[in-house]
């Protein structure tokens, strides 16, 4: 790890250790890359390995001018006995989050509309639904949700730290390296190339890639901790460094594939039948648990309790509700395999612990929401708080119905139904995408030194439009599944089945329109957002008073 | 906070001063679970039985599963019959484990936005599916699935389907070294009507389906494979001769 030399005389300039690793590792990447082009066997593939190479030297140039521009000494870790903060990664990957996010929606309002207007697929390969849904799926859940992780957690471990982000060029191979994950895997999807799992469609190569950018990760967050000037690891951190070390766990489980060849995107999953199908879900659930529940709530540790100017409500409750949450969440996965050829034992214990899961997941919520004890008040005149509670209140509301919905009794009804979606969504936009735009609307003017976003007015407008997209969405859903459900097993008083299949379909067709019209509008509200953004970065009122009303946040102790 | 007046709730200061204990309780606590489940279905009787006439895909077969990956047909149609009433009348059979024993990876789906598709096999004639790939809306008016016309436009590569094989094999599919050695052979075979060497592919694939898929003769087309591969699905395992009280689950 390059550390700021403690004398003070000019050392001669050389590089580290990192920059001379990094310069031959994308160097050869970029031959091998080259090679492998000339090799591929399919032309999908030689362009994703000239995207490899493509990115590798551009990042051979990068660190080279970076190396050329810098000063000898690399910068220090304090100046004045303050930490030195490394805010740079952490802008890019906010303005990312803010990018893919409105990606990631606009692919669902297409995809929505493809349901309601088949004719919108144009009959095309790359157009097809069946290649945009893991486009949308990814793009909300690892693009947009990716990025406020990172983001927020770069942030969060250096202030709760008090500690600079460990490493130098290591943070922007992290932020730089996720995206172009991501864009490996979004290209890939459209060119066809998948792995046919669902929420784990990257191919091998760019599942390899992740795991380096992965283990990157983990290594400057970890090295982060361990520099920290407080005492106590904060709680958001907990959650953090579960999210990070069980999505690897998860990722490495779930895309144990052996390649054709190096020449060829295609690999094989080592698990088969029932045992794929039983880590899959181990993997799919818990990418939920961890990725989309445990990161996040760490972002509801940060800044509720900042924001709300008020320490978290139960110290107590949070270290029994995080040890809770993340032993129970690992068990619930069987509950997407109910009445399948799983065996009924793991489907019980599946079903067992999504109910006692309950528990703790409400736990977080009363947490995140006791935090606002005697700051109620500011929900009146703060929309971000407003955004943030309401988050926490989408999370409540989403993981009591999971527990439900993991019933075996109501989950043959709801099973394979639109139900499901719109379960999804009402965490997926409810809670994470409300909490993410909290931290957002909070991240912005704290990294660009502003008072306030450009316009509060604007911020209310997002939280408006939205809330009114996602409570279409989501009733939209429900009553879709729940038609389809019964429809589905309805019988005629002769004891035929009532529906033919297509009729079911035909059923569909309003509440998907009304179903669009909720996704449109929650597209509508992150334009808005982005514009804010923007004009916050661009115009808003520079903050004078900085870092001197920065609150000092209790550790969790 | 009131935890000093606790020794029990102070102990837990030893995680939040040791990133290393922390991050060893959490990767023992997420461990717990997983292993309980997933371990066991390595072992157990029900779901690593054999059932009489599961075989591994034939190349064609094969082929054709491949497409319906890339193409992400599993987003929309599941491949796994639940014994409840309906669906068994709806669909069939309700599916056995042993049915996607050599699925690398499995495709059971988790959402029907169209049927089921577990034993769509010779339900539908060859001509309906190719007219309902190229149209779903000719031959289903309310039909609200993409249309792939381009399927049976597009010749079929699978110039490497003897190397996919090797390693499906490698992780446990029994394909013999007849059976790669044939792979390419039998890719035409499987696709011809009245194939000479027709007898020599079903003693190595049982009950595949030989003949023209996609009324295209001369031309293997990825509709060929596609079609090759939903003409089977369900079809292998004998439901008059299945004992459903071998493998009790």
């Amino acid at each position: 790890m390059p550390t700021a030399p403690a004398k003070t005389r000019t050392p001669e300039k050389s590089m580290t250790d990192g920059e001379m690793a990094l310069l031959i590792a994308f160097f050869a990447l970029a031959l091998f890359s080259i090679m492998v082009i000339a090799k591929a066997h399919t032309q999908a593939y030689a362009f994703h390995a000239f995207l490899f190479a493509a990115a590798s030297i551009a990042s051979v140039f990068a660190i080279g001018n970076r190396y050329m521009d810098r000063p000898a000494e690399l910068p220090p870790q304090t100046i004045d006995g303050r930490p030195n903060y490394n805010m740079a990664p952490v802008k890019v990957a906010t303005l990312l989050a803010v990018f893919w996010g409105i990606a990631g929606f606009l692919v669902g309002v297409i995809i929505a509309l493809q349901l309601a207007f088949p004719v919108l697929n144009f009959d095309l390969p790359w157009t097809a639904f069946g290649r945009l849904r893991p486009l949308h799926t990814s793009a909300v859940i690892f693009a947009f949700g990716g990025n406020v992780l990172i983001g927020t957690s770069f942030y969060v471990v250096q202030r709760t730290c008090r500690a600079r982000l460990a490493g130098d060029l290591a943070p922007w191979f992290v932020v730089l390296g996720y995206n172009f994950f991501i864009v490996i895997a979004g290209t890939g999807y459209l060119l066809g190339i998948t792995q046919g799992k669902e929420y784990a469609e990257p191919e091998w190569y760019a599942d390899l890639f992740l795991t380096i950018v992965w283990v990157a990760y983990f290594g400057v967050f970890l090295l982060t901790v361990l520099k920290r000037t407080e005492p106590h690891i904060y709680v958001a951190n907990w959650f953090y460094l579960a999210f990070i070390l069980t999505i690897a766990v998860l990722h490495l489980g779930n895309n144990a594939t052996v390649p054709v060849s190096v020449f060829s995107p295609t690999s094989y999953i080592v698990w088969s039948g029932v045992q794929d199908a039983m880590v899959q879900w181990w993997y799919g659930h818990n990418a939920v648990g961890f990725f989309l529940t445990a990161g996040f709530l760490a972002l509801m540790y940060y800044f509720i309790p900042k924001r709300a100017e008020r320490p978290v409500y139960s110290y107590r409750l949070s270290i029994v509700h995080f040890w809770a949450l993340i032993f129970l969440y690992i068990w619930a996965g069987p509950h997407h395999l109910h009445y399948t050829a799983l065996p009924d034992w793991a489907q019980t214990l599946g079903m067992t612990f999504s109910i006692m899961l309950w528990m703790p997941s409400w736990g977080g919520m009363i947490n995140g929401l006791m935090t606002l004890s005697g700051a109620w008040d500011k929900l009146r005149t703060d929309p971000v708080l407003r955004m943030m509670v309401v988050s926490v209140a989408f999370y409540g509301m989403a993981t009591f119905e999971g527990p439900m919905m993991s019933v075996k009794a109501v989950n043959s009804l709801s099973h394979y139904t639109e139900w499901g979606i719109g379960h999804v969504h009402s965490g997926a936009l409810g809670w994470v995408a409300y909490i993410s735009f909290g931290a957002i609307y909070c991240l912005v003017p704290w990294l660009w030194n502003k008072r306030e976003m450009y316009s509060v007015k604007a911020i209310n407008w997002h939280f408006w439009i939205s809330t009114l997209g996602i409570v279409l969405y989501i009733c939209a859903m429900w009553v879709a599944g729940i038609l389809q459900g019964l429809m589905w097993r309805a019988y005629t008083a002769l004891g035929f089945l009532e529906y033919s299949f297509i009729e079911t379909v035909e059923a569909m067709h309003p509440l998907y329109v009304i179903r669009a019209v909720g996704g449109i509008l929650f597209l509508l509200g992150a334009l808005i957002m982005a514009w804010n953004v923007a004009m916050t970065i661009r115009r808003a009122e520079p903050d004078t008073a900085s870092d001197a009303a920065q609150l000092s946040l209790a550790p969790a102790e | 906070m009131s935890a000093k007046s606790s020794s029990l709730w102070a102990k837990h200061a030893i995680f939040e001063k040791h990133s290393s204990i922390l991050l060893l309780g959490v990767l023992l606590v997420i461990s717990i679970g997983g292993l309980v489940e997933i371990v066991p279905l390595f072992y157990l009787k029900s779901t690593i039985e054999t059932v009489e006439g599961m075989r591994p895909y034939s190349p064609l077969e094969l082929a054709g599963r491949k497409i319906y990956l890339r193409e992400g047909c599993y987003n929309c149609h599941s491949q796994m019959i639940r014994p409840l009433r309906d669906e068994v009348e709806r669909y069939g059979h309700y599916s056995l484990a042993a049915e996607s024993m050599y699925d690398h990876p499995f495709q059971w789906g988790s959402k029907r936005t169209g049927p089921d598709l577990a034993r769509v096999g010779a339900k539908y004639s060859d001509l309906w599916q190719l007219e309902h790939l190229n149209n779903p809306r000719a031959v289903v008016p309310a039909s609200i699935m993409p249309a792939y016309p381009w399927l049976a436009e597009t010749k079929l590569d699978a110039k490497h389907i003897a190397d996919d094989m090797k390693v499906l094999r490698l992780e446990g599919v029994p394909y013999t070294d007849e059976m790669i050695a044939a792979a390419q052979d039998d890719l035409k075979t499987q696709s011809t009507t009245d194939a000479a060497d027709g007898d020599a592919l079903l003693a190595r694939y049982p009950k595949a389906q030989v003949r023209d898929f996609d009324g295209n003769p001369g031309t293997l087309t990825e509709a060929d494979a596609l079609i090759a591969y939903l003409q089977m699905l369900g079809t292998l395992v004998d439901f008059k001769l299945y004992d459903n009280k071998a493998n009790v689950r």
